[in-house]
């Protein structure tokens, strides 16, 4: 067998010797472009799972690569003068030009060919080969040569950053987050040996530009960011190894071969620096590939093994990847945190870190994250609690209302059933203010009998220890539907109702066209929705829910794809709002207890409500006397592009509560305790709506 | 979990005898379900015939496609084909449905496939109605068949809990089809409907020595246009007891609740290999 590896970086060279020491009677040539010292980038990360493998691939260079290793297990996090500190997390790094020096050697003793200093112009140089591997970076020739058949897409991040290196001793993993007038700026800093560490500066675009840094030469962009960190530089200086700004370029492709050619690491496939993978997952690609090879006689089945073992590996990462990246995109709404839920919620951005994880790392933050919280949530001086619940259990003050824990539960048909199952929350099914406003049939309306029904469950729910919202709605368009076993939207055939709403234009391509509302309807609307709050008032109910999403009657003003109204009830998002807002002031007129809100923080269509726009409304529903904000998506339209992936509606959450300073319930298939905790900690929700498919629950 | 086998309507050298001893062994089997998959561009049989005639030599089973690709039908004939075999088989039958994948379809039947989700959500919305009202029959007597969507997009999803029984996954190992169902489960709650979707699952099998290549080789040719994905699908073919066993734990595990295991070569003695090993 003939191997050609094109690319001498780390996954190129450990795949080299791998394969030679795999068969000593194989020619393995590694052609490389720049000369044997040359190399770029500090240091690269590991993780004690990496090490595991490197040791059974090849223990001759994991013996060398762990005798350079540097060690740590802190994560040191900066942040407004404060420092906290998180331990348990095991990482060892090593300098990168140390690396490769260990891989040459053992290259070279192993009899692979090693040709520096040749550029390669055309795969086709190496036309004798069994198999090709290019393993030459992102923008490397291999990868481009066969384009048509790896299919990439190459997402751009907005951010800029750039590495540059410092004799700056550390012990830890450094985060540092600096505002200064230009902007937010942001250190990502990990030592590689006991004197030098690899130093990354990221900011937003806009911080880049102020700081004329898009203008600046490599020695300008050093001393710009050697002044603004020159508190933690501790007067180190920072080095320069070909340090230029860029934006980082995530890269994904379909097929990772073609034929007798092969790709590893960045050429194949990239993951944000921000979880420090690169090195990690180029070098698993290697001793998967060999492992590949050795499994297989026929090439092809070999190719096609590697990469149905790496690709869901590294599409995981990827993931996680872009969660971390999209966190330090938008770091600055977390300005305002707490340094000990702002460190939280760093740490656990990628989603792979959730709130059992890090106890089980750090026992000692959590139990601080959580005293803090249990302090804050009481309006107790910082430190008065040193031993508290977990967040879930950690009550929530509301004006006079305490909600005795964090669970919220969407009520069915049967409201003292879910009260009993312990949520400190239980928000009713949809209720109509109007016999016309009714999804179905089933639909309760808010009479006099439904009154005093609701008015002695919601004693026997108090009785059981649970607070409750009564949620009040109008259906608009999507009424005069089936009961909702028998699908959902379907319109009733019999017996059904006329329809109103924003604009004439009905839900479903089937569904009754619905009557545009005018100024007298809006009006008696406003006043329809005034009587139900005062009405909800003698039935004790804790808070009133008002439902402005999921494209009934109010969700369908504010959504510009369901509001096409020329008059001032329509257009811009003043106009789109003025009707709700009616709602809410007249609500508010007589209800003084907290009152919640449900939007759909994003249609999940072109042209529609997105969270932008969500944080906007939901900071004009607050200054009208809206308490919470409780975020769903879609529904808007009948056909859109939903995500139903886990924890789908919690950006949206995260998002409006940071964006527009108004507490938050999140919602999107939150199933577990851990789910709970880790949202509530990190800051992304006040409370939560605990998903349990199987009791039937409907909204 | 149930178990179901597949129909071989789309491997190669079927004849309609075949077909029809296949069902009748199926019948006399384990099997809860028998199986069929719809292609135009293909050498296969028509999955509401194939259905007809195995309904007519079996008792038991349930017959179901998995899945028809509704847009490229008529939405009346395609609720009158679905009612037919319904009724032929006294109630045994399930309508499986999704937009299909393959732009040859859509090529081949005059068809366009650009809005073609849009259409097939309006199908959804129909075909319910047509069943229920009487004017195209035959009449189902309780609500028509099990009607299951299938598809891994949101939109899909979003489909197939407005309108459907439950979740038809396209295949794959375990893990994906558990990431699948956690999403159909979503969706349905998300949209408020109450209790849970019935979730079904596929995968492919070639028992006996020498007949694993062969199934790979069927595999490659059927996903041709998938691209290189299909030498991924073609791996991932069961060609011993064990990995059908481990399959099958895999999904069970998952929350399946009818898991349909089809053939990729065309000996009947298929069926009783793999009856053999579900036992």
């Amino acid at each position: 067998m003939r191997y050609a590896v094109i690319g001498g970086g780390p996954s190129g060279l450990y795949f080299a010797l791998l394969a030679k020491k795999a068969n000593p009677s194989d020619e393995v040539l590694v052609v490389e472009r720049n000369p044997p010292d040359a190399t770029f980038g500090w240091g690269v990360v590991f993780s004690e799972e990496t090490l595991g493998a490197l040791r059974d691939a090849d223990y001759e260079t994991y013996t060398e690569i762990g005798e350079s290793f540097a060690r740590w297990n802190a994560i040191d996090i900066y942040y407004h003068d404060t420092m906290v500190r998180s331990r348990g997390h095991v990482f060892t790094g090593i300098s990168r030009k140390v690396l490769l020096n260990i891989l040459q050697r053992r290259c070279q003793a192993l009899g692979v060919r090693l040709e520096f200093e040749r550029e390669v112009r055309d795969v086709g140089e190496f036309e004798g080969a069994d198999l090709i591997v290019g393993a030459d970076g992102i923008n490397g020739l291999v990868r481009r040569t066969y384009g048509e058949f790896f299919k990439p897409q190459i997402a751009t991040h907005p951010t800029k950053y750039v590495w540059f290196g410092s004799d700056l001793p550390l012990d830890a993993f450094t985060f540092i987050f600096r505002q200064n007038d230009d902007g937010l700026f942001q250190v990502h800093a990990y030592p590689f040996d006991a004197r030098t560490c690899t130093f990354i500066v990221e900011c937003p675009e806009a911080a880049w530009r102020n700081a004329d840094l898009d203008s600046a030469s490599e020695a300008e962009s050093i001393a710009y960011c050697e002044a603004l960190f020159q508190p933690e530089l501790r007067g180190r200086g920072l080095m320069s190894n070909r340090s230029l700004w860029v934006n980082f370029l995530t890269l994904r492709q379909e097929s990772w071969h073609h034929g007798n050619v092969v790709l590893l690491g960045d050429a194949a496939h990239t993951a944000h620096f921000s979880i420090g993978s690169g090195t990690k997952l180029a070098m698993e690609d290697s001793i998967a590939l060999i492992d590949a090879l050795r499994r297989h006689r026929e090439l092809g089945a070999a190719l096609n093994d590697y990469e149905m073992e790496r690709q869901p590996i590294v599409e995981r990462f990827q993931e996680a990847a872009l969660e971390s990246s999209s966190y330090f995109e938008h770091v600055s709404r977390y300005a305002h945190f707490d340094p000990r839920q702002f460190a939280f919620n760093l740490l656990t951005r990628s989603r792979r870190i959730t709130y059992i994880n890090l106890t089980q790392r750090d026992p000692e933050l959590v139990r601080t994250v959580d005293s803090w919280f249990a302090a804050n949530a009481a309006g107790s001086p910082d430190g008065a609690v040193r031993l508290s619940p977990p967040p879930m259990f950690t009550p929530l003050r509301i004006g006079d209302l305490t909600i005795p824990n964090r669970v919220v539960l969407a009520a069915g048909p049967g409201l003292e059933a879910a009260g009993r199952l312990g949520a400190g929350l239980v928000i009713t099914e949809f209720v109509s203010v109007a016999e016309e406003g009714r999804i179905t049939p089933e639909t309760p309306v808010f009479d006099r009998a439904r009154q005093d029904m609701l008015r002695s469950a919601v004693e026997r729910v108090h009785q059981a220890g649970s607070r409750v919202a009564l949620q009040l709605g109008h259906a608009g368009r999507r009424g005069s539907m089936r009961p909702r076993s028998q699908g959902v939207d379907r319109p009733l055939r019999q017996g059904g109702w006329r329809l109103m709403a924003a604009s004439p234009a009905a839900y479903t391509p089937h569904s009754a066209l619905p009557k545009e509302m005018t100024t007298r309807d809006i009006a008696h609307a406003v006043s329809v929705f005034a009587a139900a709050g005062r009405a909800a008032a003698g039935c004790w109910f804790d808070a009133l829910e008002l439902n402005f999403a999921h494209g009934y009657l109010v969700a369908g003003f504010i959504s510009p794809l369901t509001n096409r109204r020329t008059d001032d009830y329509g257009g811009s998002l003043e106009n789109r709002m003025r009707f709700p807002l009616e709602i809410v002031d007249a609500v508010r007129a007589s209800w003084e207890r907290p009152l919640l809100i449900r939007i759909s923080a994003s249609d999940w269509a072109d042209n529609g409500t997105d969270l932008d726009e969500s944080v906007a409304i939901a900071a004009l529903l607050r200054t009208h006397g809206c308490d919470l904000i409780h975020a769903v998506m879609g529904q808007t339209v009948w056909e859109s592009r939903p995500d139903y992936r886990r924890l789908f509606g919690v950006p949206a959450s995260d998002r409006i509560r940071n964006a527009a300073s108004i507490p938050t319930i999140a919602t999107g298939n939150i199933t577990t305790a851990d789910d709970v905790n880790t949202i509530l900690a990190a800051g992304r929700a006040d409370l939560c709506v605990f998903d349990l498919p199987a009791t039937g629950t409907t909204p | 979990m149930n178990i179901g086998v597949g129909l071989p309507t789309s491997t190669s050298g079927i004849s309609g005898q075949l077909l029809v001893d296949w069902a009748k062994r199926a019948d006399a089997g384990p099997f809860s379900s028998l199986g069929v998959v719809d292609r135009v561009a293909y050498q296969n049989y028509e999955p509401f015939t194939a259905l007809a005639a195995a309904a007519a030599v079996t008792q038991r089973v349930r017959l179901a496609t998995m899945v028809v690709i509704a847009p490229l039908r008529n939405t009346a004939i395609l609720a009158k084909q679905a009612a037919s075999v319904h009724a032929l088989s006294g109630g045994r039958f399930t309508l499986g449905v999704a937009v299909g994948a393959r732009g040859e379809d859509y090529a081949v039947s005059g068809i366009d496939s650009r809005g073609r989700g849009r259409r097939f959500g309006e199908q959804l919305e129909a075909i319910r109605d047509i069943w229920e009202e009487g004017k195209i029959g035959p009449t189902p007597t309780t609500g028509g068949p099990q009607l299951l969507v299938g598809g891994s997009s949101g939109e899909a999803l979003a489909r197939m809990a407005r309108y459907s029984d439950g979740y038809m996954h396209g295949g794959g190992p375990a893990r994906a089809f558990a990431g699948a169902a956690a999403k159909a489960i979503a969706a349905w709650s998300d949209l408020g409907r109450p209790g849970r979707p019935k979730l079904w699952g596929m995968g492919y099998f070639a028992l006996g020595d020498g007949n694993a290549d062969a199934g790979a080789e069927y595999l490659r040719h059927y996903y041709a246009f998938t691209g290189p994905f299909a030498e991924k699908i073609a791996a991932g073919n069961l060609t011993s007891p064990g990995a059908i066993t481990d399959f099958i734990r895999g999904y069970e595990d998952a929350g399946c609740d009818e898991l349909v295991l089809f053939p990729t070569t065309s000996g009947v003695e298929q069926v009783d290999r793999l009856a053999e090993v579900i036992g």
